[in-house]
């Protein structure tokens, strides 16, 4: 089953390479992966006074790492404990069980020759892709959507030909609003 | 006052409480041996890198302290690897400091370069590499810290030449700080503590306490040992646990696992509640899974690392804490919510029936005319054994033999590779022991295969006038491997005949040790006192019947009780 995880880390030299290898060296799987510095949103909510390594390093930031993954529920409490146990690893988020935005990112090439340049437009549209190049014989369209989505619109285009394919991993977010009788509430 | 890299790193060490430190030196920590010499911390100069981890890591299980050894780049660290993935492995707190090539030549393949940090991740608690003279100080800091809090384990530091030759001023950090992606957890949670205690320990009919390394590791050893005698508990425990509990008593059942009694292992299988502590159940304890794994039995597992819980089996309380402190609270909770019950009525059925395992199968071997490998085991520990006495190991049949014949009655008093199982340990991890507890006799009992492992370090040891005794377990065979070979493969030994070896005898001489060799019987008990209590190092070659399996054994993927009994 697909799972998807956030994993927040130290921005330190060799950190991904920490979670990575974790993964490989113990046989877990990694489908599909996004990494990006973001604002150290925690940094208040602990002691004001850490006067731990971070204050030295000046540029010492943080990243998230979004990961999905796959494994039955006791590979997951496995993967989840052991990124834990990474020490620039500072939270672990599981979106498991909760309501959740979902997005991914595609660039998406096609082949449009004359008159299948219309289907493949109006297929955008319904799709809400936006168009970002264009070619004599092809047309390149931006993609955002959750996972489903992405799979959907790879699978639509496939018939016209997909010459080049660029895809982001996943990114996650709780939603704001849980559903009623949500257990993680 | 300004100092070099080298002086900061040194005077960090001193305020980490470092007093030895096993080393070898070369190009890229030429800096930090330069500023060495002049220190008054002592250096051990081994022959070998993987000596001088494995040395570290026997000096930090015989004394409780952090180890530490310093290599060179490239294959100074290569050479290092194993030891540090040994110390990795049994969870040993241990700082290892390579040099590395100057930051401008990282990556260029220059010379004696690796990507140390590269390569020890996986194997390591935590690597660093220090860029920046500025934070040099504050990472030795933080490595010690990391080495011997929460689960210990070894942390590297890569030094790169030109940083250890930097200047910069010294302030050592008072504190380590807090640390926002590492705080394990110390403090039993008490609620999950007191289910157990009521609704697993106290109603059970047929308690088992298993005591692993970690007990040893926290120091809970005699807290463990209180509750399993106040309330008649049986115990059992891991090869890295032996020691923890008394070998002599009553209560004790033995070493469970592959290698383990015939008592401990049915015990772990019969039990109603099984209470581990600082275990990992790893797959040499257990036997197969799922026999193991049974749903009539009840685990409460007490560990620091949250890894280590429901890895491999399931476990219906877990608690993770320090051993020491979670095993103290659960004596307080044990007496809170214990009534008068007189516990050797209570479990009575229960010890009798180990008792019967224990008297019908007890270990044992059958003795001829030849030198039996486990008699051997069972001389040192009737002539040598005892709180005075710390004996190492090799890996293979010898170090079983060593697990199952040697009475353990103290914590600390067993050193040897559990998880990594590496040949070449014994040696430099009893020449480490020794350095950190001059007052005891060190034993390291070998087999002929592994002594030549790291058999350059008698080199370090007769330069340092270190007593360590070497008792070689001979037998010309990779036992362990034959064994395998004899029970599984037809008897096909493949590559396990050792015959051509070296003369031991003289090579203890070379080396200036005192050298003995034992093949009759009738000479065992004389040559061992004469040995064991020279004030020399000395190795003695023991030639044991060559073909000798250990038992009890549990075959690989099999339940505990599906024992190969001789």
């Amino acid at each position: 089953m697909r799972h998807l995880l956030s994993v927040l880390v130290y921005n330190e030299p060799g950190v991904l390479s920490r979670v990575v290898g974790l993964f490989s060296g113990r046989g877990f799987n990694i489908t599909s992966l996004n990494v990006a510095p973001i604002l150290d949103l925690d940094a208040n909510k602990t002691a004001p006074a850490t006067k731990g390594k971070a204050q030295l390093i000046k540029e010492a930031n943080v990243s998230l790492i979004t990961i999905t993954t796959s494994g039955d529920a006791q590979i997951m409490e496995q993967i989840i404990k052991q990124l834990h146990k990474l020490i620039p690893v500072i939270k672990v988020m599981n979106f498991e069980g909760i309501d959740t935005v979902q997005r991914e990112m595609m660039l998406l090439k096609v082949n449009a020759f004359g008159d299948r340049r219309e289907e493949i437009l109006r297929i955008a549209d319904i799709f809400r892709c936006k168009v970002v190049d264009v070619g004599l014989t092809d047309i390149t369209l931006e993609v955002t959507g959750d996972y489903e989505k992405v799979e959907a619109i790879i699978g639509l285009y496939k018939k016209f030909g997909i010459k080049d394919l660029a895809r982001a991993g996943t990114m996650a977010m709780r939603r704001s609003m849980q559903r009623e009788g949500d257990r993680t509430r | 006052m300004e100092l070099t890299g080298a002086q900061i790193l040194l005077e960090s060490l001193k305020r980490e409480g470092v007093e030895l430190i096993f080393g070898y030196p070369g190009g890229a920590v030429i800096e930090i041996y330069d500023a060495l010499f002049h220190s008054d911390l002592r250096h051990i100069l081994v022959r070998h890198e993987q000596g001088a981890a494995h040395a570290a890591d026997g000096y930090a299980r015989a004394s409780g302290k952090t180890g530490v050894c310093l290599v060179t780049s490239g294959p100074g660290a290569t050479n290092a690897v194993t030891g540090i993935a040994t110390a990795n492995s049994d969870s040993i707190p241990m700082v290892v400091l390579t040099g590395q090539v100057a930051t401008h030549l990282i990556g260029n393949d220059a010379f004696q370069e690796v990507d140390t940090v590269g390569i020890t991740r996986p194997c390591t608690k935590h690597n660093y590499i220090v860029k920046d003279i500025k934070t040099l100080a504050y990472t030795i800091r933080e490595a010690f810290y990391l080495a011997r809090s929460g689960r210990p384990g070894p942390v590297l530091v890569d030094l790169p030449k030109n940083v250890m030759a930097a200047r910069h001023e010294f302030t050592w950090p008072e504190t380590v700080g807090e640390m926002r992606s590492y705080n394990p957890t110390q403090e039993p949670n008490l609620k999950q503590l007191r289910l157990a205690v009521r609704r697993a320990i106290l109603p059970a009919k047929r308690p088992l306490i298993l005591s692993g390394g970690g007990v040893i590791r926290a120091d809970a050893c005699a807290e463990l040992a209180e509750i399993a005698m106040q309330y008649q508990i049986p115990v059992v425990s891991t090869m890295m646990g032996l020691g923890s509990f008394p070998g002599n008593h009553p209560l004790w059942l033995g070493m469970l696992g592959m290698h383990g009694t015939v008592a401990a292992n049915k015990a772990a299988l019969e039990a109603d509640t099984i209470i581990a502590v600082g275990t990992r159940f790893a797959d040499r304890v257990t036997g197969k899974l799922s026999a193991f794994d049974r749903d009539s039995g009840t685990i409460v597992h007490i560990d620091i690392d949250p890894t280590s819980i429901k890895k491999n089996v399931n476990v219906k309380y877990p608690i993770v804490a320090d051993c020491r402190k979670a095993v103290l609270k659960l004596r307080e909770e044990l007496a809170a919510a214990a009534g008068e019950q007189n516990w050797s009525e209570e479990h009575k059925d229960w010890l009798d029936t180990l008792e019967t395992y224990k008297k019908d199968f007890p270990l044992s071997y059958a003795k001829n005319g030849e030198i039996k490998p486990q008699q051997v085991i069972e001389a040192i520990s009737a002539i040598a054994g005892g709180d005075d006495t710390i004996i190492t190991t090799e890996v293979g049949q010898h170090q079983m033999w060593t697990s199952q014949f040697y009475c353990f009655t103290r914590p600390r008093t067993l050193l040897s590779s559990g998880g990594l199982g590496t040949m070449g340990y014994g040696l430099p991890a009893a020449m480490g022991a020794q350095l950190a507890r001059p007052d005891k006799k060190v034993v390291c009992i070998a087999g002929d295969g592994s002594i030549q492992m790291n058999s350059q370090e008698f080199a370090t040891i007769v330069a340092n006038r270190l007593p360590v005794k070497v008792v070689i377990i001979n037998n010309g065979y990779l036992g362990m491997v034959r064994q395998w070979q004899e029970l599984f493969f037809k008897r096909n030994y493949s590559y396990t005949n050792m015959e051509a070896q070296p003369d031991f005898v003289k090579l203890a001489d070379a080396y200036g040790a005192e050298g003995y060799r034992v093949s009759e019987a009738s000479e065992l008990e004389p040559v061992l006192k004469k040995a064991l209590f020279s004030p020399n190092p000395a190795i003695v070659d023991v030639r044991v019947a060559r073909e000798e399996n250990v038992y009890p054994m549990v075959p690989v993927g099999a339940a505990l009780d599906n024992m190969i009994v001789l």
